[in-house]
């Protein structure tokens, strides 16, 4: 059972804040590129998270709605808007890990490593 | 079909991008002739959009994407500050599609097509940041031109996709800022419109959450128009970039996201108090910006990396002239966004096309060079006076609103951050110019006199050319379109 | 042509001459014949003015617009006038002495030479002409980039660092005078210049007294004002033309003359006093006059002996403009042309000398008076002027500025002037002493005078410095203008008769 001060609502935004310091610290901290990437990743995670649950409602249900509804109640269904943004926001972070990757692939190539110490070395040379 | 016309600014580039590639398969030729037509139309398109709502009276065009309406739908909206940014976009844009043009024929020629889909990409996201309506819409073309600038960046060798991996990762995090931002926004407001988001959160109660909403946009931003202390991607990103590329993506990117910067602080959240102390923060980042770019820069052997860091500076000026507020400062600001895209674009122009043509890139390697590209290096004598900011040069004019401004706000940090930097800088690029213009030694035979080809020279030299006549004619500029410019609250 | 388009027409003739000159190729008779042309075109225009601007009458072309109530325009009034005409008929002498110098010497990238000379003077006669401060300054600033090319044309290492020193001290400088007129458009927006000022009751005393220092740091490096000279000597490396267009025409009378017009037409010789300025302006000059001339005294480089005086000759025009009476204003102005006669007079002399006796220095010219008569003449007649002897341009000039200063109590400047005029005399007598009363030595005794493309501009301007000794106010009527322009000033600052 929860405590009484951390409803639904607040675990999701602080699941969000954490994701989103994980994310930070990875890539400021991490010296393997990959690594880098990966935590940047959970960065965009954390936004999509805090998206999600800015849409949702207790006891709220889909947003599909029957052709012939009437009289229909928007507290009983959740923001479809959020998702739908979000799906944008996942298409925009797929397709920049895929040109992440591409460079990751031509760095390994050209340097051998993906380590960044050993990579300001290679530079350096 | 001109009722079409906003949406066209978009679409035209947007839509050849996909075509170009399928052509270059078959023909290179074919695909930069269809990139250069399709650019020239989007310039066309937005030249004919800012006319007419030049000629408006309240001068704002709105445009429901779709059919559907604002604010649910998207809308584009264009008013002088949208229009003349998406004619200077357009411009820049072309100007560096058919220097790319001899480029690519010798470094890359099978794979123009491809080079060409995202260039055009990258214009499209731009001139969409510039002409939407909508704060989520923004974030989209924020990632879809920052996706086609890395890319783009990476082909200038190994180092550069060092340095773009890096850019990539510093860039997504500012975007991810934004969206985080918006989040905020929306949470507070339901709305992402950014006409509808300004009423509702002028009537709603201040809390924090707008605070750290404004702050995190404000962040993102600043790290896109690579603001000091976020500007450490920057000259990696700009100095190993192919020389068309740098050309277009250091005179427009920054900018197109300082515009962003300005269109969200003062026309969507003019009223917010959490508003105005970014402002403040941002001021003395720009002050900041200008000694630190200014003095980076006089410390570069390189004449990109010069450029690059010169170019932190004057992103100093323009937000510096933004946080000031008054009329004069902003039209100062606005006129340096002008200028300084044309006279950056062709100094790295002309820069790279030295590189191209000779191999060298280090201001040490430039001696003598005045007499090999006489055209090249006057147009690069230009632009350099303009940066510098001396008279009759559009650079002078836009240093004495931004100064003016100072003065009337009293900010006498910014006074001497301004001179200051205008000395320094005069040391760097004349330090660069002597070089070209006097460092020939008369004992030696005079080096074959061969200039870039037409195709790279031309757009360098026209650059030059506007740079000086907009210093002594930019009259009709600032009162048709920069004083139109200004948000609702100032003016 | 219409009166009202003169001064415009007068600032862009030479400047259509250097757009046309790069289409000469290397042919030099189109050359040359372009430069005359706008030499003697740009001379009548300005000339065709004085019987109007002596009427006291300004002529005002249409301006430009810019953004902000602002303007970029020219008007010409007496003091302009002076200085324009000055400076236009010294550019057409110029020109004729250039074409024989530059066939004497090394021939090599001419065409830039004579476009960045046709810019040089576009920007003098804007800034005599301009009609408020940022129109001064952007000709200020032009004048300064056009005249970089000269300084560096010989393109050795020497070259490099005088242009170096030459761009730190004057780019420097126009920071600062940028500074101090945008200050001034705060206070007072879109004012023109105005005979007396404009800036009275517009600030506090203070402000204004630091405004007023950052407009004279601003001008006074151009003027080479002590300490702010450094970079003159050292631009001594020139071609000796572009020393004399640098020293008697451009350059460093327009900081001269940019003193005149901030005292006199943006302050005002009231709010000076009222400072206290003034009195710190005098003792500067006063000190740069001493100074300069103890400097030229142990200087063996003929040129750079030169350099000092004009730094000395210099500060007479900023101590009559810091006097502020009648008396002192006109002998500042007069100076302006009075100076530039002179000035170039010997400094023609040195450039032939150079190519006809290969001699640098003020020693080893002895018996060159008889060998070139003509120009050790000319030598001898400026630098009796520039002492300061009666019947000669300078003397008017010393017996106004003493007369200014005896009325404003001032008894010191006085033995001041008389002290310079010594010391002129201690160090130009021996080179006059040595040309015409030692036996030629073995070196001096093969050279010729000089030849007539050469003699004639510095005979000219020799005639002419004594002809102004004697009739000041003949032909160009320079002193008939600097009397007006500085009664105008005077009258409008309602201060001293």
């Amino acid at each position: 059972m929860m405590p009484e001060f951390l409803d639904a609502s607040t675990v999701q935004y602080l699941q969000a804040a954490a994701l989103l310091l994980i994310g930070l610290y990875g890539i400021v901290a991490r010296s393997h590129l990959l690594r880098k990437l990966m935590a940047m990743n959970i960065l965009q995670v954390a936004v999509i998270v805090f998206f999600i649950a800015l849409s949702t409602k207790s006891g709220a249900t889909v947003p599909v709605v029957p052709a012939d509804a009437v009289d229909i109640d928007p507290a009983a269904y959740v923001n479809p808007l959020p998702h739908a943004l979000m799906l944008t926001a996942i298409v925009v972070s797929v397709s920049t890990t895929g040109v992440a990757l591409a460079l990751l692939i031509r760095i390994r190539r050209r340097y051998g490593t993906l380590n960044e110490s050993a990579l300001l070395d290679r530079l350096r040379e | 079909m001109s009722e079409h016309l906003p949406v066209l600014i978009v679409v035209v580039p947007l839509s050849a991008a996909f075509v170009v590639p399928l052509l270059g398969r078959r023909s290179s030729g074919a695909a930069h002739i269809v990139t250069l037509g399709a650019l020239a139309a989007t310039l066309v398109a937005a030249s004919v959009a800012l006319a007419r709502v030049l000629r408006t009276a309240d001068g704002v065009w709105r445009y429901e994407l779709g059919g559907w309406a604002p604010p649910w739908g998207i809308e584009y909206v264009l008013d002088p500050l949208s229009g003349g940014m998406s004619v200077l976009v357009a411009g820049l844009a072309l100007a560096a599609a058919i220097y790319a043009g001899p480029y690519l024929r010798t470094a890359d020629p099978d794979r123009i097509g491809l080079f060409d889909s995202l260039y055009l990409l990258l214009v499209a996201g731009l001139l969409g940041i510039v002409v939407t309506g909508d704060l989520f819409n923004l974030y989209v073309f924020l990632e879809i031109s920052a996706i086609a600038a890395y890319a783009l960046l990476s082909t200038g060798g190994d180092r550069a996709a060092v340095a773009t991996f890096r850019y990539l990762l510093v860039g997504t995090v500012a975007a991810s800022c934004y969206l985080l931002g918006i989040g905020y926004l929306y949470a507070l407001t339901g709305t992402l419109n950014m006409a509808d988001l300004s009423v509702r959160l002028a009537a709603a109660d201040e809390s924090t959450a707008t605070a750290v909403g404004v702050g995190l946009i404000v962040i993102g931003l600043a790290i896109k128009a690579a603001v000091f202390p976020f500007h450490g991607w920057l000259p990696d990103a700009y100095t190993y970039a192919p020389p068309p590329v740098t050309g277009f993506v250091a005179a427009v990117m920054t900018k197109v996201s300082a515009y962003a910067l300005y269109r969200v602080l003062y026309f969507v959240l003019g009223a917010e108090p959490a508003a105005a102390s970014a402002l403040v923060f941002l001021g003395w980042a720009g002050v900041a910006a200008i000694v630190a770019g200014s003095w980076l820069a006089l410390a570069q052997s390189d004449v990109r990396r010069m450029l690059a860091y010169s170019s932190v500076g004057q992103m100093g000026y323009i937000i510096f002239g933004f946080s000031l507020g008054s009329p004069i400062a902003i039209v100062g600001a606005l006129f340096h966004v002008l200028n300084h895209a044309l006279m950056k674009g062709c100094l790295f122009l002309v820069t790279g096309g030295i590189r191209w043509r000779t191999g060298v890139s280090s201001v040490a390697g430039f001696a003598g060079l005045g007499r090999r590209l006489p055209l090249s290096a006057t147009a690069f004598a230009l632009a350099a006076v303009s940066m510098v900011g001396l008279p009759p040069t559009a650079g002078f004019f836009s240093k004495w609103y931004l100064l003016l401004g100072a003065f009337e706000a009293e900010a006498w940090v910014g006074v001497a951050a301004l001179v200051g930097s205008s000395w320094l800088s005069a040391i760097y690029f004349f330090r660069v110019l002597e070089r070209l213009f006097v460092g020939a030694d008369e004992t030696t035979p005079a080096p074959e006199r061969r200039d870039l080809p037409f195709g790279m020279l031309a757009p360098a030299l026209a650059l030059a050319v506007v740079v000086l006549l907009l210093g002594l004619f930019h009259q009709p500029v600032v009162t048709h379109l920069l004083e139109r410019a200004l948000p609702p609250t100032v003016s | 042509m219409d009166l009202a388009a003169r001064p415009l027409a007068a600032v862009l003739v030479s400047l259509l001459a250097a757009a046309l000159l790069p289409l000469a190729g290397r042919r030099p008779a189109v050359r040359e014949a372009i430069t005359f042309a706008a030499a003697g075109l740009k001379l009548a225009l300005v000339a065709s003015m004085l019987p109007a601007v002596l009427d006291g009458q300004a002529i005002e072309s249409a301006r430009l617009p810019l953004a902000a109530g602002l303007t970029l325009g020219f008007r010409a009034d007496a003091l302009g006038l002076l200085f324009a005409l000055t400076a236009s008929s010294l550019w057409l002498l110029t020109s004729l002495y250039s074409v024989g110098y530059l066939r004497a010497a090394a021939p090599s990238r001419q065409t830039a030479y004579y476009v960045s000379f046709a810019v040089c003077l576009s920007a003098t006669v804007g800034i005599a002409f301009a009609a408020n401060l940022l129109t001064f300054f952007v000709c200020y600033e032009v004048l300064t980039l056009a005249t970089y090319p000269l300084v560096v044309h010989a393109q050795t290492e020497e070259a490099r660092s005088a242009g170096r020193r030459y761009l730190v001290y004057t780019l420097g400088a126009g920071q600062v005078l940028f500074v101090a007129i945008v200050w001034t458009e705060t206070v007072a927006p879109g004012v023109d210049f105005t005979p007396g000022g404009f800036l009275a009751g517009r600030a506090e005393a203070g402000v204004l007294a630091t405004a007023f220092a950052l407009f004279i740091v601003g001008c006074g490096v151009k003027a080479a004002i002590m300490p702010l000279h450094g970079w003159l000597p050292a631009a001594m490396v020139a071609p000796t033309p572009v020393s004399a267009l640098l020293h008697a025409v451009a350059v460093v009378k327009a900081g001269a003359f940019g003193v005149v017009r901030i005292v006199g037409y943006v302050f005002g010789v009231d709010v000076l006093r009222a400072t206290g300025a003034d009195t710190v302006l005098v003792v500067a000059a006063a000190a740069t006059i001493l100074i300069a001339s103890m400097r030229a005294l142990g200087e063996d480089h003929l040129k750079r002996l030169l350099a000092y005086s004009t730094i000395g000759q210099l500060s007479y025009i900023v101590l009559g403009a810091a006097l502020g009476s009648v008396a002192a204003l006109t002998g500042a102005m007069f100076h302006i042309a009075g100076h530039g006669f002179m000035k170039i007079t010997m400094f023609f002399c040195a450039g032939a000398l150079h190519t006809q006796a290969h001699r640098d220095g003020v020693h080893g010219l002895d018996g060159l008076g008889r060998q070139m008569p003509v120009t050790m003449t000319a030598f001898a007649v400026g630098a009796c002027g520039l002492a300061g002897v009666p019947l000669l341009a300078g003397f008017i000039a010393k017996w106004n500025l003493g007369v200014g200063a005896l009325t404003a109590g001032d008894e010191i400047i006085v033995g001041v002037l008389v002290v310079s005029g010594l010391l002129n005399v201690a160090y130009f007598f021996p080179i006059i002493y040595d040309a015409f009363f030692k036996a030629p030595t073995p070196e001096t005794a093969g050279a010729r005078e000089a030849p007539w493309p050469m003699a004639l501009p510095l005979g000219v301007t020799a005639a002419v410095a004594l002809v102004l000794g004697v009739a000041p106010s003949l032909g160009f009527r320079f002193f008939a203008l600097a009397r007006l322009a500085a009664e105008s000033v005077v009258a409008g600052s309602g201060g001293l008769p």
